[in-house]
């Protein structure tokens, strides 16, 4: 028996424990779900060591080589790698209640960094560049129906005045567009969910039966 | 109890029952549904075909973790497939601890196909985490966030790596993810750097990527085992997206003739409802 046929057995044996929840809660389901937490840990633990903390904390601040030339003690790559080091360090004070402030410091550098790199490109993406696709010419059919339905949807969400009149109408314009978002959306997470059955049974029918 | 009564009280595992007979059976009686190409699909491609053999690489992000590869995983391997039957180099990477495994395996199995040379026609560069970081740092210097590559080799010993400093050197960058890697991608690729960006994604979150194809940030898009399909379907390759394809098209009218039945027993038995609740009262 080839180790990857022991391999596939176990991964079919596991995948029909998983849906043998379908029928109910059982022992195997628990077994499996308990399982992938542990394992999943465990492969998480590693991959982020041996892909990041050794080659990007560890070997620069005991001057092993990572990549190109050597690094220099008390270098800029060094401080790059030692600073950094320490500030992900004081994030497990928080396990210390005496000191469990000291994991503010890098977590509001963290996130005050990362808020400051999103921040420009975010909104450029998401905000401006949208406005200015929707700058459309009323030429097209299509064109209409996104104007129409861009402005009844934002009406939808102004909350300032009651949706009464003319802005009413444009509100339940709103929800129609919306409903078929929504539609769409279902349509799609149907199909997503489905994938995935479809992804295991081919794995059981191809890969470990070999019945096509 | 009417019949409709009947149909809306039925125990659901009949109908996972119906849906795992629904998926299966088309596995051994194909019903051969065309699958046909949409526009988001070809885009990709053509930007794929576009590229010229033996020069700067495409690079392939596959940011996708096992819970996602049945969707994401014939994408990877069509694209590959695509690049290395082209004779364009690749690099892949991964920006999901996951997606490390995944993206040695696939890229490993098509290699071995097209007989590629690893250094030569393809590059692993591994796994670095965090997303909008190593996204902007790639556009200064791939040595930045990748000094080596998977294995331990510095990209400067790397010949297909050789003149490949950022995004100027990379002529297309396509991620396949099934979290929000994707948009991470136009954000600080695409729009600082102006890096022509493509996407597969999972079916679920395809319609969020729709308005950025529309605004050029992306410039094709694959959604689901559907895309997965549509692009083996162009490569003329067909793989495990197709394969798939006639179970998802029996299902979704199975599911649809659920709905049907769902809400004409619903509303035929909303009378006998209300009338028992006026009773109580």
């Amino acid at each position: 028996m080839s180790a990857t046929l022991i391999w596939t057995t176990i991964g079919a044996i596991l995948t029909l424990c998983v849906y043998s929840f379908l029928y109910k809660d059982n022992p195997f389901y628990k077994f499996a779900e308990h399982l992938v937490v542990g394992v999943s840990a465990g492969y998480y633990l590693v991959i982020y060591y041996f892909n990041f903390v050794q080659p990007r904390v560890v070997n620069p601040v005991f001057l092993l080589r990572y990549g190109g030339d050597p690094i220099q003690f008390a270098g800029f790559e060094w401080w790059m790698a030692l600073i950094p080091g320490i500030l992900g360090l004081m994030l497990y004070a928080r396990f210390f209640p005496k000191i469990a402030w000291v994991g503010r410091w890098p977590l509001g550098i963290y996130v005050g960094g990362y808020a400051g790199l999103g921040l420009s490109p975010v909104m450029q993406a998401r905000v401006f560049q949208q406005m200015e696709a929707n700058a459309l010419p009323l030429t097209s059919i299509t064109n209409v129906l996104l104007i129409v339905g861009l402005i009844g949807t934002l009406t939808y969400f102004f909350f300032s005045m009651k949706h009464r009149g003319i802005l009413g109408g444009l509100a339940r314009i709103g929800i129609v567009f919306i409903m078929v978002g929504f539609g769409a959306s279902f349509g799609y997470t149907v199909m997503s969910r489905i994938s995935l059955l479809i992804g295991r049974v081919n794995f059981l029918l191809v890969d470990w039966l070999h019945l096509l | 109890m009417s019949g409709f009564q009947k149909l809306l009280d039925i125990d659901r595992r009949w109908i996972f029952l119906a849906i795992a007979i629904a998926v299966v059976v088309p596995f051994f009686k194909p019903l051969g549904l065309p699958v046909v190409v949409t526009e988001p699909v070809r885009n990709l491609y053509e930007a794929v075909d576009e590229l010229q053999p033996n020069s700067q690489p495409l690079l392939l992000a596959s940011d996708y973790a096992p819970s996602t590869s049945p969707e994401l995983e014939p994408m990877s391997l069509a694209i590959l497939r695509h690049c290395m039957s082209r004779d364009v180099n690749v690099a892949v990477m991964t920006l999901h601890p996951a997606g490390f495994g995944l993206a040695q395996r696939a890229i490993g199995q098509v290699a071995a196909e097209y007989e590629a040379v690893y250094g030569e026609d393809y590059v692993f560069l591994g796994f670095q985490p965090g997303v909008s970081a190593p996204i902007l740092g790639l556009g200064v210097a791939i040595t930045n966030i990748f000094p080596e590559d998977a294995y331990g080799t510095p990209l400067s010993d790397i010949p297909m790596m050789e003149g490949i400093r950022n995004y100027d050197d990379i002529p297309l960058v396509i991620t396949l993810a099934g979290w929000s890697a994707a948009e991470a991608w136009v954000y600080y690729a695409y729009q600082p750097y102006g890096q022509r960006v493509g996407a597969g994604v999972t079916a679920v979150m395809a319609t969020d990527y729709y308005p950025y194809l529309d605004t050029g940030q992306l410039v094709g898009l694959l959604g689901g085992m559907r895309g997965a399909a549509e692009y083996e379907v162009l490569v003329e390759r067909e793989g495990k997206g197709v394969l798939g394809m006639d179970s998802q098209s029996v299902i979704h009218l199975f599911i649809i003739v659920l709905i049907i039945l769902g809400n004409v027993a619903y509303f035929m038995t909303r009378k006998s409802r209300r009338l028992a609740a006026q009773g109580k009262e």
